[in-house]
């Protein structure tokens, strides 16, 4: 696999103060490839997951996008991130916006596509998501298996070359969880390009390319799903595995 | 009892000088906070820099030290301008430092996601700020701006004592030709309540529109 490298992040040190929550991550992310990452709480998956798009800054190190290393915060920087969607624990749907309006402001502010246009588009995505019938709610009014999906329609709409999710079902409840991985695994059989930070070790072992298992900021191991389920090299991996998978 | 009566076009006068000073000032109070609320989220360090010294400059100076500053301070600098305009321009930008703290108040209310959101779908501070974290923060602020525009009302008064007409300089006149001193300050005291609670009842309205339902 990665013979095709969209994401690359070569030497990346990220500290808070003190903290060092990022020790030299190297990691290749193919075209096409899903790649999971999982790992104990405050190992440093979600602020990996969030620096491929510079929302948090790294203090060492370099990160390309299609053979472009992220610029400074600016005009190229927004345009880049309009490349790479994000999905979020929290949803984060604007509040004082309906369904359909959160899907199409970014297609008309940024992409610059007419409205109607948007809006034609954002209603098939809609369709697609299961929600055609909610567009005039407003985010408040939808469950949270149902924010999550408008958030997807929402980075889907950008066209973007990858997509980024940062535990996009922790917030959910145990039967809203399977709809929203139901999107998802559509999404990684079309062939997108996905880095997923999550807890479902279903979703890992049927849909990921490549399991990647960080602990205290390091990446410990990176390798096929199936080989690291069955059969995990390090023993960080094995006591993880272990407490997760007893019940 | 004929206060009123007797002097109804020296009351008029200065109660419309009032309501000029309010609105203009209040204008230019809005326009400027906006503008410093904005620089001080900026994610440039120079214009968070200006931002933060506007008003700490403004907040913690009297107004009457800020008038005297504009109406002697300025003219010697060439720039002559009616009273009137310099009363509006002291109390603009000292209303605006405190107009910029509300709005500042009420974009930390939205919360760090929604900006994030915004940002990861390819939009600029600009986009961000006026798209999606200003119109949440707006419904907060609508309370504490209105209370920032009705001290602003009050506030004008201090104009008259750089010889601009507005409500509470009428006494002067109307107690030089001898009329009763208290019932001329109450008749005061009502113009300044009819701008006031005109003030308030447009903010209730606001909130009733655009607040936070709770």
């Amino acid at each position: 696999m990665a013979v095709d490298p969209l994401i690359e992040l070569r030497g990346v040190n990220k500290y808070y103060g003190e903290l060092h929550v990022l020790r030299d991550i190297d990691l290749t992310v193919g075209r096409g490839e899903v790649v999971v990452v999982i790992g104990p709480s405050g190992s440093g998956k979600s602020t990996l997951c969030r620096t491929i798009n510079r929302l948090e800054t790294v203090e060492s190190g370099t990160i390309t996008l299609d053979g472009r290393p992220l610029p400074q915060e600016g005009r190229a920087l927004a345009r880049l991130r309009a490349e790479v969607g994000m999905v979020f624990q929290s949803f984060n749907l604007f509040a004082h916006k309906t369904v359909l309006q959160n899907v199409s402001l970014a297609q008309v502010k940024v992409r610059g596509r007419g409205k109607d246009d948007a809006d034609r588009r954002s209603r098939e995505l809609l369709d697609r998501v299961g929600l055609l019938a909610h567009a005039g709610k407003y985010p408040a009014q939808l469950s949270g298996g149902q924010q999550q999906r408008v958030a997807i329609a929402r980075a889907l709409a950008m066209e973007p070359k990858a997509m980024l999710f940062d535990e996009p079902t922790s917030a959910l409840d145990p039967e809203m969880i399977n709809e929203v991985l139901e999107v998802m695994r559509g999404l990684a059989r079309e062939g997108m390009t996905m880095v997923v930070v999550t807890h479902e070790m279903g979703f890992a072992r049927a849909s990921a390319n490549r399991v990647v298992f960080m602990a205290d900021g390091r990446i410990v191991e990176d390798r096929d799903p199936e080989g690291f389920f069955t059969n995990p090299g390090s023993d960080r991996a094995k006591d993880f595995l272990s407490k997760i998978l007893k019940h | 009892m004929y206060v009123l009566k007797d002097n109804f076009s020296t009351y008029v006068e200065g109660f419309l000088g009032t309501l000029q000073l309010t609105f203009y000032s209040s204008l230019l109070a809005l326009a400027l906070g906006f503008l410093m609320a904005s620089f001080r989220v900026a994610p440039v360090g120079s214009l968070r820099v200006f931002g933060t010294v506007w008003v700490t400059v403004l907040r913690n100076t009297p107004l009457t030290l800020l008038f005297f500053a504009v109406l002697l301070g300025l003219p010697r600098f060439g720039l002559v301008l009616p009273f009137q305009v310099f009363a509006v321009l002291a109390l603009g930008c000292y209303t605006s430092a405190f107009i910029c703290e509300a709005l500042r108040s009420g974009i930390n209310t939205v919360p760090r996601g929604q900006g994030e959101a915004a940002r990861s779908l390819g939009m600029n501070f600009g986009q961000t700020l006026h798209l999606v974290v200003l119109p949440q923060a707006f419904r907060s602020v609508i309370p504490p701006v209105g209370s920032t525009l009705i001290a602003l009302a009050k506030n004008s008064a201090i104009a008259g004592a750089f010889s601009v007409t507005e409500l509470l300089g009428t006494y002067k006149t109307i107690n030089e030709l001898g009329y009763n001193i208290v019932w001329t300050f109450v008749w005061i005291a009502v113009g300044y309540l009819i701008i006031t609670l005109a003030i308030s009842a447009l903010f209730n309205v606001l909130e009733r529109r655009y607040g936070v339902a709770r």
